[in-house]
């Protein structure tokens, strides 16, 4: 737990799902629903994504494919993690519990921590690490959603505002390509117009149109 | 069902919309390991997918809002978007700064129009 309270990027965790949490009430999830989202899923975009489509009536299928093609960030995550515990010794079950942590505060805290510890003591010290960040999401789930049961409509739209800011400026500081950055940029700018098409898969319509021309345009920046 | 779990079917729900789509990529990575160029043209274009459609959902919770949000006139949450990048901006990338400054901004308004 020593480590998890050092980490800064727990505070924007902890506010990531307070805002969750709220979410979640406002859309009419029960709490348990929250608690085993956070918990089984464990990457706020991809619960956000499933919340804010779910309650806007997407179906099961259209969901899931939001859902997956935003968890596809995780595998080259997975990949850059698992390299940094792994032994000769090391079983492939053993790192299954490492893969389902891995998600973006774990990820850049595996770059910060683990040169400091021991190799053969890793998957041991991410286990805790995990387990520490997961129980702060827990409790920030639950801590925002009952603040969203039980505060004013002013301060219950206060936490259910966190969860665009904190996500939008998160990701804009991870964005270090010209890709990364344009697609957030054209992704804000494409979602209102592709909502007047009205056709259920809005997000996916503006998110495969605007990361294709932020992926065009990069390619097209770097030149032959 | 009692309050706290909700029905069963949005459990259901949850496990092959949300947990089933999600996981499927951490094991892939577990399985698949090393052999993956992380600069390669797919990956790439895949990640600029993954952040436009974030930024989709952003804009949807402020276009279509959520719940308390909804009593929020349009402007402010645009307004308190636009405010706190500035600001974000402004302080070299703190997240802190930007949520803050954007919340004080849509309080601030909601609390001047009374």
């Amino acid at each position: 737990m020593a480590a998890v309270r050092s980490t800064i990027l727990s505070a924007v965790l902890f506010v990531t799902y307070i805002g969750i949490g709220a979410l979640a009430h406002d859309t009419h999830f029960s709490l348990a629903w929250a608690l085993l989202a956070t918990l089984l899923v464990w990457a706020g975009p991809a619960q956000i994504i499933l919340i804010s489509t779910l309650a806007s009536g997407a179906s099961v299928v259209q969901s899931a494919i939001a859902v997956t093609v935003s968890a596809i960030r995780l595998f080259p995550m997975v990949v850059a993690v698992l390299p940094m515990m792994r032994t000769p010794q090391t079983k492939r079950r053993q790192l299954v519990l490492v893969a389902h942590f891995t998600a973006v505060t774990l990820w850049v805290e595996c770059y910060r921590f683990l040169p400091h510890v021991p190799r053969d003591r890793r998957i041991a010290f991410v286990h805790g690490l995990g387990s520490g960040l997961a129980l702060i999401g827990l409790v920030a789930t639950a801590i925002g959603y009952e603040l969203a049961a039980n505060l004013t409509q002013t301060f219950g739209s206060a936490i259910l505002l966190l969860t665009p800011l904190s996500f939008l400026f998160s990701t804009a500081r991870n964005s270090k390509e010209l890709a990364d950055g344009l697609a957030l940029g054209l992704g804000l700018a494409f979602y209102p117009l592709a909502s007047l098409l009205n056709s259920g898969l809005d997000i996916l319509i503006s998110g495969v149109a605007a990361g294709t021309i932020a992926f065009v345009v990069h390619k097209w920046r770097q030149g032959p | 069902m009692n309050d706290f779990f909700g029905d069963w079917h949005a459990l259901l729900v949850l496990l092959l919309a949300g947990v089933i789509p999600n996981q499927i990529w951490r094991m892939v990575g577990l399985w698949l390991g090393g052999g993956l160029d992380e600069g390669s043209d797919l990956l790439m274009w895949v990640k600029a997918v993954a952040t436009a459609i974030l930024a989709g959902v952003i804009a949807e919770i402020l276009v279509h809002p959520p719940g308390a949000l909804a009593s929020v006139p349009g402007f402010l949450r645009y307004g308190a978007l636009v405010v706190g990048f500035i600001v974000f901006t402004l302080t070299r990338r703190s997240i802190f700064a930007g949520v803050v400054s954007g919340e004080f901004l849509m309080l601030a308004g909601k609390w001047w129009l009374g």
